[in-house]
């Protein structure tokens, strides 16, 4: 079973239709016991990273999310999701994250030229860099659907892939059991479900 | 690159799409979910369902053709019509809708926009406004284009991205419906007065209409239309080939998914 993580952010409506539509099953949940029982766990997120932090460390349930990254189990940050998998964000300040990942959220508006539109919205290609098994049922250059104002910087060693938005943005990456996309594989189309497909077959210890 | 987006609106009413659609000159659809499904497969990149209903049990049903639509069409759903409070956009949201567009809702309460998009955040909140010269000024027009609100289109554009709507649907109602190509002229006044995604409306005919509006105006980031994909004027399919082949960037889709 995979565990999609409710603290009380985002809209987790289209992710558990989409696990349902690749005959996955996901459930929406805000029980640490069931995050521990589960053999996936998704983190999901939209809005300001700091915010969500709050919320997600109110919750409870941020201690469970890292035990269980840990001790191995696989997990997939999505979008603000991702975000929060790394050490800190530049987001109206400076907050801490999650730190299971090496790096720091910054501004896409330091990185790209002047006449590029914030946020970064709609259909963007793929580049894969390191290999990654989310990319097993896909192609270099499949296109997939972001909505994101900040990407993850100071991670090289982790991008998996990345879109060209006026510069190489951040656009997936992998420490070891852990998984994240700035993009919304649940927003996109037959290319971010078998994104999902992909990540509900990585093996679970 | 990021791709220019292409966006087919249905109008649903009675849980049905208005008119009936001749999709790809095969059979007549009109049930929205298949209809969605067959839209997302042939390479649309997002759905506006445009909610023309009037009675509160209406709006039930369309809240469930929603439900249903988004638990199978996995591309960005926007939704519009009849939104009026913040209560509306929790409504649609919790039905699957990704983006809400207010249009007469957001001109009777101009602090909706700023309330939706606190809550949400801007990325959920489109502005719809129906466009029309007046003596030469642009203004918008309420009620689906009944009413001329006397206001000035572009400073009233300009104050719904200052209140943090995340994108602008322009709907020139002097050219809609005339299908001889989108309002150049009114689309770039508003892109250069605002610095969010501009999505064009009102006027498509032919594929060479997308391509020009593209080619003229780089700063403009979709074309919606309606009848033209309803009608069969127009295949997804053939446009986006048509723009890749004009050096637009588009979004292929292999349709044998």
């Amino acid at each position: 079973m995979i565990a999609i993580v409710d603290y009380g952010i985002g809209n987790l409506f289209s992710l558990r239709s989409s696990f349902a539509a690749i005959g996955k099953d996901a459930q929406v949940t805000a029980d640490p016991e069931v995050l521990r029982s589960a053999d996936r766990i998704i983190l999901p997120g939209v809005g300001a990273f700091a915010d969500a932090a709050r919320k997600l460390a109110e919750s409870g349930l941020q201690e469970t999310v890292l035990a269980e990254a840990r001790n191995g189990k696989p997990m997939l940050g999505i979008c603000l999701g991702m975000q929060l998998l790394f050490d800190k964000s530049y987001e109206f300040g400076e907050y801490e994250g999650l730190g299971l990942i090496p790096g720091a959220v910054r501004p896409i508006r330091d990185v790209i030229p002047a006449d590029y539109k914030i946020p970064h919205i709609g259909w963007n290609a793929l580049h894969f860099h390191n290999p990654c098994p989310l990319f097993r049922y896909i192609q270099e250059g499949d296109a997939v659907y972001f909505v994101h104002s900040y990407y993850a910087a100071d991670c090289d060693e982790y991008v998996t892939a990345t879109a060209e938005y006026g510069a190489e943005l951040t656009a997936a990456v992998q420490r070891g059991n852990v998984y994240g996309t700035q993009f919304h594989p649940e927003k996109s189309g037959n290319v971010g479900l078998a994104i999902l497909r992909a990540f509900a077959e990585v093996p679970s210890c | 690159m990021i791709t220019k987006r292409i966006i087919p609106c249905l109008d649903v009413r009675d849980g049905r799409v208005v008119k009936g659609v001749h999709f790809e000159g095969l059979r007549d659809v009109s049930s929205p979910v298949e209809l969605a499904d067959l839209y997302s497969r042939s390479g649309a990149d997002e759905l506006v369902f445009y909610d023309i209903t009037a009675s509160a049990d209406d709006r039930k049903i369309f809240t469930e053709i929603l439900r249903e639509t988004a638990s199978k069409v996995f591309i960005p759903l926007t939704v519009g019509g009849g939104i009026g409070s913040v209560e509306d956009f929790d409504r649609v949201l919790k039905c699957g809708a990704d983006k809400v567009s207010v249009n007469s809702g957001a001109i009777r309460n101009p602090k909706l926009i700023g309330e939706a998009a606190k809550r949400y955040g801007s990325q959920c909140v489109v502005l719809s406004a129906d466009v029309k010269r007046v003596d030469g000024v642009f203004r918008v027009f309420a009620k689906g284009g009944r009413e001329n609100t006397g206001m000035e289109a572009i400073s009233w554009i300009r104050y719904g991205v200052e209140e943090g709507a995340g994108e602008i649907v322009v709907n020139s109602m002097d050219t809609d419906g005339v299908k001889k190509g989108f309002d150049l002229e009114m689309l770039e006044a508003v892109c250069d007065a605002v610095s969010v995604p501009v999505i064009a409306s009102g006027g498509a005919g032919t594929v060479q209409d997308f391509i020009d509006l593209f080619k003229a105006l780089p700063k403009v980031d979709a074309g919606l239309a309606a009848s033209v994909f309803h009608f069969g004027e127009i295949r997804i399919a053939d446009l986006k080939q048509e723009m890749q082949r004009a050096g637009i960037p588009a979004r292929i889709v292999n349709t044998e998914g």
